[in-house]
């Protein structure tokens, strides 16, 4: 039972990561919905495939997976051709047609065959440690674990042999043709991965957690780091937290694993989302308090500095003057005061307020920063 | 100060543009000579950048022949560095200034090769000429438009090549950054390059370029800027609308 557990938490943590990789690029190119497009578009071409071969492990499937793919993309860029609608519009036509064709051939002419739509929607990762890869009867694991990893080496080549372009394309697409690197040319190359990808893990997770795994460990990690590089490590580490840490969610309540997974990827995102040191809600709300504060105290030390230059002793007047032209509260004037003591931009003398030479150099820097 | 039998640097012949049927440029002649500044100047929509996409092999042309250096024109070749509108990329993207000054090498290097300690210092010089040196780990995001404008100029700078071609390099820069933005397009021309800028303000045109071409659709003059500055020929381009510009032309002669 152990070997087991062990098989399908490596086949869902390689399945997360092979989806991570390509996920980055999806993310930075704003084509995230493609995913969606594709992982479930596929599905017409593994039915038409099937019924060429008979066979459901039939490499062929993942061709013409593979192809549909492609055509997906191609159809969806032949409708934003035309001007008439938008991308979202686009996809939003293409892939349930697609998927539909092949939801409507499933129930017609497969009935019999272990293919139907709970599977493909969800996958069956308990069970694919069962479906085992023999070779002159020699047990070599779950061949789904075969299929991912071939899929995996094919994304980590991909991605370094071609990093500088992808990323030159990614960015600016308009200086990659220039210096003649057919932007083109890559988009369907990434958009070809996409599509084995999502051909490769469907069987184990189904079209839904392919979508999941491959938008939101990239996109948490987009809000964590300033470097791409770093971002695709990091979108390959919250891919494989999210297969563990769904694995154990799915144990613990019996549920199905592929949903948990998805879960804990969704999960995940939220947290970095409120929390992410430098992009996050909460630093963001930060750093507008702060502002707000550093503004209060900017025309604070001003006014005290104008006052210093007139020679005279304006105190009263400036409070009244901010409460009445700053429009802010008595409270929040006095609370302004009392930080700027605090922060010695100020100081009291009396009923006066004065400015220390660490203030007078604050206000000085306001003024010409504005 | 050019002479006519010198080779031009873009020379194009009846070059014209169409989207969806609809002509964006019509019939256009327009010879470049080598080594001056010249600016393309139109009303919006006159297929100003839609020029430098076709010069650069972007935008098919429905027709017409356009030549650099007398031959016909192949990104690998290199000898035009493109800088594209500064609000066509997405500065959220994570990478750092000097990264983004490297890839201007990307061209040099060709498939699959990576750029090396060579090309990392080659973008640092390049940073330091356009004064961002300091900047030069910051990630893309934080820098001003004017930052980000100057960032750009070197990466032009590392693509090292005889022409270059610029879509509003003074978009969104104040003027501080305008002026040192000209005096390094002034730093290319001095070294014989020819660069040819998209431009909008007809107030600066005289002070900072020597060639300007008029354009709406159809090329409507081409020549040194004294002579092509003209209140009938911005009248020409910017129709009723030039009558306050016509008046500033006058005025400055």
């Amino acid at each position: 039972m152990l070997t087991t557990q062990f098989e399908i938490m490596l086949l869902a943590s390689l399945t997360a990561v092979t989806c991570a990789l390509p996920g980055v690029f999806l993310i930075l190119r704003r084509v995230a919905l493609m995913s969606d497009a594709i992982s479930h578009a596929i599905l017409l071409g593994i039915v038409l495939a099937f019924f060429i071969t008979k066979n459901l492990s039939s490499p062929l499937l993942i061709v013409g997976a593979t192809l549909v793919g492609i055509l997906t993309v191609s159809l969806t860029e032949l409708i934003i051709r035309t001007h008439k609608l938008k991308k979202d519009a686009a996809i939003g036509l293409v892939f349930p047609l697609l998927f539909s064709i092949g939801v409507v051939l499933i129930n017609k002419y497969t009935g019999d065959v272990h293919i139907d739509a709970d599977c493909v929607l969800f996958g069956e990762l308990a069970f694919a440690p069962f479906n085992r890869l023999y070779i002159n009867d020699i047990d070599l694991g779950p061949q789904g674990i075969w299929v991912i990893s071939a899929a995996l080496m094919l994304n980590i080549t991909f991605i370094f042999f071609f990093y500088k372009e992808l990323k030159l394309s990614t960015f600016d697409a308009g200086l990659a043709a220039a210096l003649g690197f057919f932007p083109g040319l890559i988009h369907y190359a990434l958009m070809t991965l996409v599509s084995i990808t999502a051909v490769s893990a469907f069987e184990s997770v189904g079209s839904i957690l392919v979508v999941a795994l491959m938008i939101a460990p990239p996109a948490g990690a987009y809000l964590l780091t300033n470097r791409l590089s770093h971002m695709i490590f990091i979108s390959a580490g919250i891919g494989i937290i999210s297969a563990i840490g769904g694995y154990g969610m799915a144990y613990a309540f019996n549920a199905n694993i592929a949903g948990s997974m998805a879960t804990i990827s969704g999960v995940i995102f939220i947290l970095i989302l409120f929390f992410a040191p430098e992009r996050g809600i909460l630093a963001n709300m930060v750093v507008r308090k702060w502002h707000k504060w550093d503004f209060a105290a900017s025309t604070l030390t001003v006014h005290l500095l104008q006052a210093e230059i007139e020679d005279a002793d304006y105190t009263e007047h400036i409070v009244s003057h901010m409460i009445r032209h700053m429009k802010w509260t008595p409270e929040y004037t006095s609370e302004v005061i009392a930080q700027c003591i605090q922060e010695e931009f100020i100081e009291k003398h009396g009923s006066k307020l004065v400015l220390t030479p660490y203030g007078r150099e604050k206000a000085n820097l306001s003024l010409v920063k504005n | 100060m050019t002479k006519q039998t010198e080779l031009s640097a873009i020379s194009i012949n009846d070059l014209t543009v169409a989207y969806n049927e609809k002509p964006v440029l019509w019939d256009i002649d327009f010879h470049a000579p080598q080594g001056v500044l010249l600016a393309i100047v139109g009303p919006n929509g006159a297929g100003k950048s839609t020029l430098i996409k076709s010069i650069l092999g972007l935008v098919k042309p429905a027709a017409g022949q356009i030549l650099v250096f007398d031959n016909d024109y192949r990104p690998q070749s290199r000898l035009i560095g493109y800088v594209p509108q500064k609000n066509s990329v997405d500065w959220d993207f994570p990478t750092s200034v000097l990264d983004v000054v490297m890839m201007g090498c990307y061209g040099e290097l060709g498939w699959f090769k990576r750029p090396s300690h060579k090309e990392r210092e080659l973008a640092i010089n390049c940073l330091e000429k356009v004064g961002m040196k300091e900047f030069m780990n910051r990630q893309i995001s934080q820098l001003s438009g004017g930052q980000q404008q100057r960032v750009f100029i070197a990466r032009a700078f590392m693509q090292d090549a005889p022409i270059y071609l610029m879509d509003e390099p003074f978009a969104g820069v104040d003027a501080a950054t305008e002026k040192s933005i000209i005096a390094l397009l002034r730093e290319l021309k001095d070294k014989g390059k020819t660069v040819i800028c998209v431009h909008h303000d007809l107030q600066t045109l005289k002070e900072y370029f020597d060639w300007v071409m008029l354009l709406n659709v159809r090329r409507l003059a081409l020549g040194p800027v004294n002579e092509v500055l003209t209140a009938q020929n911005l009248k020409k381009a910017y129709g009723g609308k030039a009558g306050f510009l016509a008046g500033m032309n006058t005025e400055e002669k």
